[in-house]
């Protein structure tokens, strides 16, 4: 049977069938196509006005790959400039290799690039020295929760050092959707009351964040880059097996199978929930030791950084909070935190043990940024 | 688990301790006494008495918080013949028959609908459940109404109209209402009548059954009909669905026509908190709290209730078996099917399974319901309403940057021709869509698809995708779709009529 020719030229031959709508594209419209979705999202949402310092929040995964490639792409248009800032979380193995390729494409899109670490930031705790100090405790699980907040609080340092107006990250739509199914499962209604939605606008000081992706699936975005012929890192993060993420991204899976519409039908629903004011956090102020957004005391980042001070990882997580209020602590972290010189595992056990790990290219896994 | 505590207002929950084993010497953790004979959550062991109390007293107290149910007033409860209707049905006669002080004072009737035909059953197998169901009937004494589906084909489209909504009872109307209540009780004591045979003359009269006609067997081609309905959709997900709404439109109907203003579900917390996740899965977001919460009152003069919702799967299955519950087996349309065949089954089987590695996931997702709230969007409260499930529409302009912009704007591409690298042209919002089709086409067979779509909510609106045509569905939702249309274009050409026709009209009339 001969291949159809493409809806949207008429001319060539169709390279592909688009997830969503079955229609039969050729691989120039396709990119056109999603390019224009991607713009008209911008648009319409108006998430990023013209004049807009925009920091790109880079991992280089697949989703801030095709995110900076195709705002580049747009920038005249929207006339807005470009900044790659990457975040380091010191994760020997997986983080390096990373930042390598974050560092090619920069070079190649010539576009300015800031690297933030945890190391520099936040006094010495990497992510490995965070893992082993939750390891004792029993919950190694919660060492995510740590890395997503701390990678908010770096982004959005990093993109105040290169005087940015708005951060942008590449979360799509199977990412908001694992994201209000977990939600759901966790009983995080403030989370819910507070996702869901374009992005937040920037209250009391904090940079406006949004996600121009969120409305493209993620085949969508794996097929853009083939198409693109862009180079990214899937490897999956050495700590991803152990989060509760994994459960909502393995229901996510069948869900589609079940329905194809699912992840689309999912983020409509999170644009629609209704949660009672109750449980919506309260306005938010100022933390009081280093000024950033918080809707408490102490904003969660500094918390967090408390709790392993003081060797207790978990004050922040869970029913530990009470424990704040006390004095922090004079002393540095303890001397094991700091190892960012040993070399990492040798290569092919770690290789090995994410290939076991890793699925299938269409959904490998990345450490998304942002949100 | 990673079980969030960003709970502002409440305090925060922690992790079970690891479940004892009960030993010989271990008591009741209630009384103290008795032997244990059930461990209820983890590591609550109780002893039979205590738990028939712990259980009955959930019941009442779902029932007593929410003072929805006014006294003397007409109940339906919706019997499937499955466990948590079962014991609700149980509750409710056991409930009635206590001491005056105690007693339930609502009126109740039983509903059981015959789905037999959309599952497939065989006529053989259908008298059979039906002799057992109306065995179990019988038994209970209260007035009791059988329907089968099939009778969906002779609803008229007013089942789908929201009727006025009645006030909604205040604190002091229930307190005055049961006051009143009482002090007719009384007044009826003293004159020597006593409760008992008024009770008995409730359970005496006749139990009525729906004139001859509509109980009577359905006829064969209304069968038929049902089952090429059923044959045409798609996906087991929108058969589900779609069973769901014709059974409520029908208990609704059955309800309107006895005067009855609530009805019972019996569904439990498990079910409950498997069914919020699947809508969420269908896109229903906006409407979790009304299919999920205590109340649902969507159709304004009938009220669906769920006094259900606090007990788990658990304790209702140890509870009738216990207290040797009366339920029947009947296959549901599910029955059978593989776990991945529909959105219901997976997250039912997901849920079930994230429960045995954490055993809080259901009572979370219960938590979590509790603090929707049934707010309309901003603006659209009295908006209009889905043609099959009567929530408030929640469907944006074709344009904008949701998700239903995004579904929407994929297919605009596909019809009309794009030219590479521009987005598609703005198409106006719902209602101006509408016009411009209505303009340009004759009421033709896509159109009348665009007609209905147009009014539907986006959950609805994704399950009639699977639906090959609209041919096969019961003639009230054609004929309703078709009213409602007709009703928009009146009001839109009152608009535009100028002075004189007016006063022509008025004449005419006069």
């Amino acid at each position: 049977m001969p291949a159809p020719t493409c809806a949207s030229c008429g001319s060539a031959r169709a390279a592909l069938r688009r997830p969503r709508s079955g229609q039969a594209l050729c691989g120039s419209c396709f990119c056109a196509a999603f390019e224009a979705e991607v713009l008209h999202t911008v648009l319409a949402g108006r998430l990023l006005p013209p004049g807009a310092v925009v920091a790109v929040g880079a991992s280089g995964g697949k989703d801030s790959t095709v995110l900076a490639h195709v705002l580049r792409a747009l920038a005249p248009r929207l006339d807005i400039s470009l900044h790659l800032v990457a975040v380091d979380e010191g994760i020997s193995g997986y983080r390096d290799a990373a930042l390598a390729a974050v560092r090619r494409q920069a070079a190649l899109w010539e576009l300015p690039l800031t690297v933030v670490s945890y190391a520099d930031l936040f006094g010495g705790w990497t992510m490995d020295a965070v893992a082993r100090s939750t390891a004792g405790s029993g919950r190694s699980r919660s060492c995510c929760t740590f890395c997503g907040v701390l990678r908010r609080r770096a982004l959005e340092e990093g993109a105040r050092l290169v005087g940015a107006t708005h951060i942008v990250t590449g979360h799509n739509a199977d990412d908001m959707a694992e994201t209000v199914l977990m939600n759901f499962l966790r009983g995080d209604a403030g989370r819910l009351a507070r996702a869901g939605g374009l992005g937040s606008a920037g209250e009391g000081g904090a940079l406006p964040r949004c996600r121009p992706l969120h409305l493209a699936s993620q085949k969508e975005v794996v097929l853009y880059a083939h198409f693109r012929r862009l180079h990214y890192f899937s490897e999956e993060c050495v700590y991803a097996p152990e989060a509760f993420r994994g459960h909502a991204r393995d229901l996510l899976k069948l869900l589609e199978a079940a329905r194809p519409s699912a992840v689309l039908d999912l983020v409509h629903s999170a644009e629609r929930l209704a949660l009672a004011p109750a449980a919506k956090p309260p306005r938010p102020g100022a933390c009081s030791r280093c000024g950033a957004l918080a809707s408490r005391e102490l904003c969660q980042a500094c918390a967090l950084l408390d709790g392993l001070n003081r060797g207790r990882p978990l004050l922040a997580i869970g029913k530990g909070r009470r424990g704040l209020r006390e004095e922090p602590p004079a002393c540095a972290p303890p001397a094991a935190a700091p190892t960012p010189a040993p070399a990492p595992p040798p290569p092919t056990t770690c290789a090995q043990q994410n290939d076991l790990r890793s699925r299938s290219v269409t959904c490998a896994y990345q450490t998304s940024i942002g949100m | 688990m990673c079980q969030a505590s960003e709970d502002y207002a409440e305090p925060v929950r922690e992790d079970p301790p690891p479940v004892p084993r009960p030993g010989r010497e271990q008591k009741c953790v209630k009384c103290a006494e008795g032997l244990p004979v059930v461990v209820i959550r983890a590591g609550d062991a109780f002893c039979r008495d205590c738990f028939k109390a712990f259980y009955v007293h959930k019941f009442r107290a779902m029932l007593g918080k929410n003072r929805l149910i006014f006294p003397g007033e007409k109940v339906l409860l919706a019997w499937s013949g499955g466990l948590s209707s079962s014991s609700m049905v149980w509750q409710v006669l056991e409930g009635l028959s206590q001491d005056s002080a105690k007693r339930l004072r609502f009126v109740p009737g039983i509903i059981y609908v015959d789905e037999g035909a959309a599952c497939g059953q065989s006529p053989e197998d259908r008298a059979k459940t039906l002799a057992e169901v109306k065995l179990v009937l019988q038994s209970t004494g209260l007035p009791w109404h059988v329907v089968t589906l099939e009778e969906v084909f002779g609803l008229s489209p007013s089942v789908l109209r929201c009727a006025a909504q009645e006030p909604a009872g205040t604190e002091e109307a229930y307190k005055a209402a049961v006051d009143s209540f009482l002090q007719k009780q009384h007044v009826l004591e003293a004159e020597g009548s006593s409760s008992v045979a008024q009770g008995s003359e409730q359970l005496c009269s006749p139990p009525s059954q729906d004139p001859p006609g509509m109980a009577g067997s359905p006829t064969a081609t209304q069968t038929e009909a049902l089952s090429r309905l059923f044959n045409s959709v798609k996906t087991l997900t929108a058969k589900e669905e779609l069973l769901q709404t014709l059974r409520t439109h029908l208990i609704l109907h059955v309800a309107r026509t006895h005067g009855y203003c609530k009805v019972m579900t019996g569904e439990s917390c498990t079910r409950l908190a498997i069914k919020l996740m699947t809508n969420l899965a269908l896109g229903r977001g906006a409407f979790l709290a009304w299919d999920t919460g205590f109340s649902d009152e969507r159709h304004g003069d009938v009220v669906l209730v769920r006094p259900m919702r606090d007990h788990t799967l658990k304790e209702v299955a140890f509870y009738n078996r216990l207290f040797a519950v009366p339920s029947v087996f009947t296959p549901a349309i599910d029955t059978k099917a593989p776990e991945k065949a529909s959105i219901h089954r997976l997250m039912e089987a997901f849920i079930l399974k994230l429960q045995t590695q954490f055993p809080s996931t259901v009572s979370t997702v219960y938590r979590t319901s509790e603090k929707l709230v049934k707010a309309p969007r901003e603006g659209c409260a009295d908006g209009p309403r889905c043609l099959l499930c009567m929530c408030v529409l929640d469907i944006d302009a074709v344009d904008s940057a949701t998700a239903f912009g995004a579904q929407t704007s994929s297919h605009l591409s596909q019809m009309l021709p794009v030219e590479a690298g521009l987005p598609t042209p703005s198409c106006c919002g719902a209602g101006e869509g509408q016009a411009q089709r209505c303009c340009r086409a004759v009421c033709g067979k896509e159109d009348m698809q665009a007609f209905v779509q147009e009014q539907l909510c986006y959950g609805c609106r994704v399950n009639m995708k699977d639906l090959s045509s609209l041919d096969p569905l019961p003639p009230y939702i054609l004929a309703e779709a078709q009213l409602r249309t007709q009703r928009y274009w009146y009001l839109l050409f009152q608009e535009y009529l100028i002075q004189d026709s007016d006063e022509e009209e008025e004449t005419g009339q006069s």
